[in-house]
């Protein structure tokens, strides 16, 4: 039995890991993908204290050093669910039943999809979810981007110093994003707002070569594309462990900035928790949170 | 071990091969990718069987659009000149082994 477990080996599960080894305490990290999580996507990371530029790979592979190097053990399995029994929690995989006297989860989020046919089978072949990824392979070429949050805002300023033609597609007239942004993007000149609109179908034979659009009073259009870049927004990844957490409307774990959750023992950090601000930073605070609580409640024990 | 693949040898090593090939479109700068880079290594040295190698999509970029290739880290699966499967973004080892078949 390990003393706590960790659910995510991103920036707020491997800095949980830091620190619970540190109160010299056992620890199994387990991750579904790629350690790093989200942040491995990043070109060039500008705002986190002390290091002034730093790629989201080497950010992700140094903090997997450190972790590992402090004794943490980590193992590549899918955490599929969390069973309680008394005080034993119980994280199953695939392949492994591990215990735990505390499990932190720190699973972060997933990239929303527009939930349209052929949506899956497309991605990669001109529909994709990260502009700075991506943005390289449409120099010169016509792109939209969905949505109206900050993220969509960017990728659209981004992506029209590449392509030839940037269209923002939104389902409203005004921007939830940053309003300096949307006056930088009007400024642009190959900047084109589709306000009102919806993207309602995908056009492709092999790869994507348009999009159907249908405003709000009905109208159909269809638009000629390269590549449609999605930012809908994120979900959070607490679905599979709503037995042990209290979910928010969007689906976020809530707790307190102590990182508790309902359920004693069980501690929430990172991006899938309810709360204002999801950077780096905030991810790497909430493991020094939920680790240094979830010590305090093992020595209760 | 992963052969690095150009446009001049794409026919040559990947086409015109006998074994079934993964071909794995990446760049430096791709994070994706290079985690991924390791997890190729290691099914290559225990998949003798399969033949993989590595196409850098900046100093390739025909063979890029060729494949029609708009995200990465993208694997494509060849056998017998011809593409039968492809996967994009970082799989972990499990994942890989069905994309082998």
């Amino acid at each position: 039995m390990y003393d706590i477990i960790i659910i995510g080996a991103g920036t707020a599960g491997m800095t949980a890991a830091i620190y619970a080894r540190r109160a010299s305490k056992s620890v199994l990290v387990l991750e579904a993908g790629a350690y790093g999580g989200q942040i491995i996507n990043t070109p060039d990371i500008e705002n986190y204290p002390v290091e002034a530029h730093i790629s989201g790979y080497d950010f992700a592979t140094k903090l997997y050093e450190q972790t590992a190097a402090l004794g943490a053990e980590f193992a590549f399995e899918r955490a599929e669910k969390i069973e309680l029994n008394g005080d034993v929690k119980t994280v199953v995989t695939p392949y492994n039943r591990y215990e735990a006297k505390a499990v932190i989860i720190a699973t972060g989020s997933s990239n929303r999809k527009l939930g349209l046919p052929r949506e899956d089978e497309l991605t990669g072949r001109g529909v994709s979810y990260c502009a700075t990824c991506d943005g390289s392979f449409f120099k010169g070429k016509k792109v939209a981007v969905v949505g109206g949050g900050n993220t969509a805002l960017e990728d659209a300023l981004y992506l029209s110093d590449i392509a030839e033609t940037v269209y923002l597609i939104h389902r409203r007239g005004d921007f939830r994003g940053d309003e300096a942004t949307a006056k930088r993007l009007a400024d642009k000149q190959n900047v084109k707002f589709v306000l009102f609109s919806r993207v309602t179908a995908l056009i492709a034979e092999k790869r994507l070569t348009g999009i159907e659009v249908t405003k709000n009073d009905g109208t159909v259009s269809t638009i000629d594309l390269n590549g449609l870049f999605v930012a809908v927004g994120r979900i959070p990844e607490n679905r599979k462990f709503g037995n042990v957490l209290e979910l928010d409307g969007a689906g976020y774990a809530v707790s307190g900035e102590s990182c508790r959750t309902i359920t004693p023992g069980v501690f929430v950090a990172g991006d899938n928790r309810a709360k204002e601000v999801r950077q780096l930073v905030t991810a790497a605070a909430d493991g020094a949170t939920a680790a240094t609580e979830a010590v305090k409640y093992l020595n209760t024990l | 071990m992963v052969v690095k693949v150009t446009t001049e040898n794409f026919d040559e090593e990947v086409l015109k091969s006998d074994k079934r090939v993964v071909v794995d479109f990446n760049a430096d700068w791709c994070g994706p990718c290079r985690m991924l880079g390791p997890v190729i290594e290691q099914l290559s040295n225990e998949h003798p069987e399969v033949k993989f190698v590595s196409v850098n999509i900046d100093h390739e970029d025909e063979l890029a659009e060729e494949y029609m290739i708009s995200s990465i880290p993208c694997l494509v699966v060849f056998k017998d000149g011809a593409e039968i499967r492809r996967s994009v973004g970082f799989k972990p080892k499990d994942a890989l082994l069905q994309l082998l078949g």
